[in-house]
């Protein structure tokens, strides 16, 4: 109990010291003089009379420190002490203290707010119960080897596989919903009964599909999607059984799915629609339009499962002609989800992690030349008596306080930077990475920021300590020793130094490559004129549109008063616009050939007369369409050159016939002409053959619309919109765009530019910090080289000879340094090869340009010190000890 | 060493508190001179070891201190007995006593043989 009052004293005493120790000796003082007054009387001297008192006393300073002690806990004062006066030393040397800790936050704030996306969409696991149980269902050919299922081939997986649990489908859907501003094109999926029950989803509210009610037989359903529920009915709970119209069709809402449920491959979707099977295309067997998504069976590997389905292909190949070289595919369902953006978030972790590094060793070589200029400081405490201990406490204090302060700085700043990079990517691109929502501070992050601190803290702490100990400061005023360890600062600086080159030319390498590829993928031949070309989708109400003609007139209508708006040129219809993807094609067979059933898959685009045109596309040979040419007349078709260098080589393809694989009399059409290659699918990805029918024989109700215009593209939207609204009001029009923009943003180029920029950023600053090290070294090596200069100097050594001796020095670091890391970006460059484009990973001309920017930099940094060196007073050198 | 400084300083915080409980409030110069007559003049104190007891006494609480002026009117700090300070004497004291009767016997008996 006492003891415990005592304790409480005496913690409390740490904040009033200085008081108590003058309270000790006012009474030490009052002691002395009544033991003074005593002596007077008793007949001493008054120096004897003193003399005694304080011999009696024993000691006066030791009796202060004993109560000082005892009025305060040693150990905490000794902290506090040690912080105050850290603190005091970092105050007093505001340059060190502030590239010190700017350099943590940087190095902190980069890797953390990477981390943070890597966290979102690599660690963290997906919203559906034991996610790494479920798989993506594909069916593959030679040329698409993951790609869409059909109905009926679903139907037949489902019913004859042993290894699924349960086997899904979802499709892509567009609806056009009504709203209080007129009809409004969303997004939606089509599921089958049992898709969200595999995904191991709940609804928050309502109920699931029930079994069988994805048939068509059954009514029509939907659930909505949590932001559609509070979006477009306020949130309330009487939204179950109420009627949704999409796309002029009734469907009963039965569910709201839970606010953090996604699924990447088909977000934004705001209605899930059970899947009722009805079209044509969905009861064709040779129509791929869905996926598959799947749960395995306890026990049961990707591989087995690969296997089976493989072998129910090849049953239905056997049936089916249709499915002559169609096989399976499985893939873990988060490889579709995530493995696009695997590679570039890992690229940049890496980058961002060897920012990190460089910071640390240029922190270590700060803190490094400070510990060396306070070797004398450090003798004269020691030869003071202050312990070993204390002075490695107190070494150890400093790089706490540094350490704690950027690790704060930079988290914060991390915390800023995710936010601004979240703003950075695209509506659309973030909606296609729902994982990404919420991204912000979490558990996952603060481990990760405080693995990061605890490092910087041993850095900062031990650097220092360890150095003082290897070179015996502790302990004696050696004056003598400075040279001797000067030298071994120098060495292991230097060490420091050409890791620090090295790592920043591994990070100039990987920005250098990433950017040319970056330029090589936009520098690609798209076929096409991409600037000043406007771009809208549209969608024709179904129900008023139901004969081919209507369509056709239609699309004639829009075309013509399109054409008719001052500044456009030229404009066409087609079913799909270029730089999207592969995919929406056909199967054809040539006539007079002889036939195995083979596919040859082509894309397909159904275009207008005028739309190869209005593309500036490049006519090789024969003709275009004419507007004339509609199911009236008989079939033909423009090619690319891929097909014609496929299928005909050698040969002129004009006048040659193909169709459909049974040859059927109305499929049948003829080569009008040959088209240079448009470039179809993305940036990166293989052009394949091409067939382009005209519009008016192969009509559509959902199409985009390309004009060629002479004013600024987005201008020219709200114009297109009001034109086709006049014609119909029931015409959903939207997605207004420009080529140019299309092709910037489309997928490939978004990611390239992206890490281009970001791995760019990091081997800018990896470049400052470089040659900032190298520039530390240097300067340091003069200074501790000036009595060397000055006695060299006065034995006539020549300026220029020292410039030679000092710029030596620099050139061999900085040629380690650049040797070391050119051998280092070979390999990294190997490891982000799926990034690149078009460069190998030993491009030999990046390598020269990072070689010689990282060269120069670094002369330029040594020649400062150099001309310090050169400019030395030999007098004044040599008077200076 | 740090056992016979343990027993040392208990002793001379029983000295300390008797010497108060007898005289009332002292002043550290007083105490060690009154100390030093009880013993006879055998016991020679190093009056500087009998601030950090003093100390100790006050935060545990056993006496109190405050600024006052001497018979010969000089500043000095005076302590007194505090009630818990009382009672840990009484059980202090005891305590001494039974530990001194025990020793004495041991020492008595130690003269007879066995």
């Amino acid at each position: 109990m006492n003891g415990l009052r005592a304790w409480i004293l005496r913690l409390a005493g740490l904040w009033k010291g200085e008081e108590r120790d003058r309270d000790v000796a006012a009474e030490l003082e009052a002691h002395l003089q009544l033991h003074i007054d005593d002596n007077l009387r008793a007949g001493m001297s008054a120096e004897e009379a003193r003399r005694e008192a304080i011999l009696k006393l024993g000691g006066i300073e030791a009796t202060k420190q004993v109560c000082r002690e005892r009025n305060g806990v040693p150990v905490i004062e000794n902290l506090l002490r040690d912080a105050r006066f850290a603190a005091r030393q970092l105050r007093k040397n505001p340059g060190f203290t502030c590239t010190a800790v700017l350099m943590l936050a940087l190095g902190m704030c980069a890797s953390v707010a990477i981390f943070a996306f890597v966290d979102a969409s690599l660690i963290k696991p997906l919203p559906y119960r034991s996610p790494a149980r479920l798989v993506a269902v594909y069916e593959s050919n030679p040329m698409c080897p993951e790609c869409n299922l059909s109905y009926p081939d679903y139907l037949d997986w489902k019913k004859l596989n042993t290894v699924f649990r349960s086997l899904e489908i979802y499709g892509n859907a567009g609806y056009s919903v009504s709203t209080p501003s007129g009809l409004e094109p969303t997004h939606g999926t089509r599921v089958s009964d049992g898709f969200f029950r595999t995904l191991g989803v709940t609804p928050v509210l309502g109920r699931d599909f029930y079994s069988g009610e994805d048939l068509k037989q059954a009514q029509r359903a939907v659930m909505l999607s949590y932001s559609a529920w509070q979006k477009r009915y306020g949130g309330k709970p009487d939204v179950l059984g109420r009627t949704a119209v999409l796309s002029g069709d009734a469907y009963i809402v039965v569910g709201v799915l839970p606010a953090g449920f996604h699924f990447a491959p088909t977000e934004p979707s705001e209605f899930w629609t059970a899947f009722h099977a009805e079209s044509e295309c969905d009861l064709r067997r040779s129509c791929h339009g869905i996926y598959g998504v799947a749960r395995l069976k306890d026990g049961v590997t990707v591989g087995t499962a690969l296997a089976d389905m493989s072998g129910i292909a090849k049953q239905l190949e056997k049936e089916y002609p249709e499915n002559k070289g169609q096989g399976a595919a499985v893939l873990p369902l988060s490889e579709v989800i995530i493995g696009r953006i695997r590679p570039m978030l890992l690229v940049l972790l890496s980058g961002a992690g060897l920012l990190l590094l460089i910071a640390g060793v240029n922190i270590a070589s700060l803190l490094l030349v400070r510990s060396e200029g306070r070797r004398r400081e450090m003798a004269v405490r020691s030869a003071l008596g202050a312990g070993r201990g204390r002075l490695i406490s107190q070494f150890a204090t400093e790089g706490l306080i540094l350490a704690a302060v950027g690790s704060v700085l930079g988290l914060v700043a991390a915390i800023w930077t995710m936010k601004l990079l979240i703003h950075l990517i695209a509506a659309d691109a973030l909606a296609r990475m729902p994982y990404l929502q919420g991204l912000g501070l979490n558990t996952h992050l603060v481990a990760f920021a405080g693995a990061i601190a605890l490092l910087a803290a041993l850095l900062f702490a031990v650097a220092p300590t360890l150095h003082h100990a290897a070179a015996g400061t502790i302990g004696g005023l050696g004056e003598g020793s400075r040279g001797s360890s000067g030298n071994t600062w120098r060495r292991l600086g230097s060490k420091l130094v050409v890791v620090e080159l090295a790592t920043a030319v591994v990070l100039l390498v990987g920005a250098g490559l990433l950017s040319k590829s970056l330029y090589l993928l936009l520098q690609v031949r798209n076929g096409l004129q991409p600037d000043h070309l406007a771009t809208l989708s549209v969608a024709l109400p179904k129900a008023r549109y139901t004969k081919d003609e209507q369509i056709v007139a239609v699309g004639r209508q829009i075309l013509t008063r399109i054409a008719n708006v001052p500044g456009v040129k030229s404009a066409g219809i087609s079913s799909q616009l270029p730089v999207t993807y592969n995919g929406n094609t056909d199967w054809i067979r040539f006539v007079g050939r002889p036939f195995n059933g083979e596919h040859n898959e082509v894309n397909e685009r159904d275009v207008s007369a005028g739309y190869l045109a209005t593309l500036e596309a490049k006519l090789l040979r024969g003709r275009y369409f004419t507007d004339a040419e509609d199911l009236s007349k008989p079939k033909v078709v423009i090619v690319n050159q891929a097909l014609a260098r496929k299928y005909f080589p050698g040969q002129d393809p004009i006048g040659k016939q193909f169709g459909d694989l049974a040859l059927s009399p109305k499929s049948i059409k003829q080569i009008v002409g040959v088209v240079d290659d448009i470039r179809e699918g993305s940036l990166d990805a293989e052009i394949w053959p091409a067939v382009y029918y005209p519009f008016n024989q192969a009509t559509d109700y959902y199409f985009q619309i390309a004009v060629r215009t002479s004013q600024a593209e987005l201008s020219l939207i709200p114009t297109l919109k009001a034109i086709i609204h006049e014609i119909d009001p029931g015409i959903v029009a939207f997605a207004g765009g420009s080529m140019t923009e299309q092709i910037r943003n489309s997928q490939s180029a978004y990611m390239h530019r992206t890490s281009a920029w970001l791995v760019g950023g990091f081997a800018a600053l990896a470049l400052a910090l470089g040659v900032f090290g190298l520039y530390g070294v240097i300067a340091y090596s003069v200074s501790q080289r000036t009595r060397e200069i000055g006695v060299r100097m006065a034995l006539g050594a020549e300026r220029r000879s020292v410039y030679e001796l000092i710029l030596r020095e620099a050139g061999w670091l900085t040629a380690a340094g650049i040797a070391i890391g050119l051998l280092g970006s070979i390999g990294a460059a190997r490891l982000m090869s799926g990034l690149l484009f078009g460069v190998t990973s030993w491009d030999v001309e990046t390598l020269g340009v990072v070689a010689g920017v990282l060269g120069v930099s670094a002369i330029l940094a040594s020649f400062i010190p150099a001309r310090r060196a050169a400019g030395v007073n030999p007098v004044e050198a040599l008077r200076m000890e | 060493m740090r056992d016979k400084a343990d027993v040392w300083q208990g002793t001379l915080a029983l000295m300390v508190l008797k010497t108060l409980e007898t005289m009332g409030p002292l002043h550290g110069y007083g105490i060690a001179r009154r100390i030093e007559q009880t013993s006879g003049n055998v016991l020679s104190l190093n009056y500087g070891t009998l601030y950090p007891a003093l100390l100790k006494l006050e935060q545990e609480g056993a006496i109190a201190s405050e600024w006052g002026a001497s018979e010969n009117n000089r500043k000095a700090k005076f302590y007194k007995l505090t009630r818990a300070g009382r009672k840990q004497l009484a059980k202090e004291a005891a305590n001494w006593e039974q530990t001194t009767a025990i020793l004495a016997r041991f020492m008595e008996s130690r003269e007879e043989p066995a």
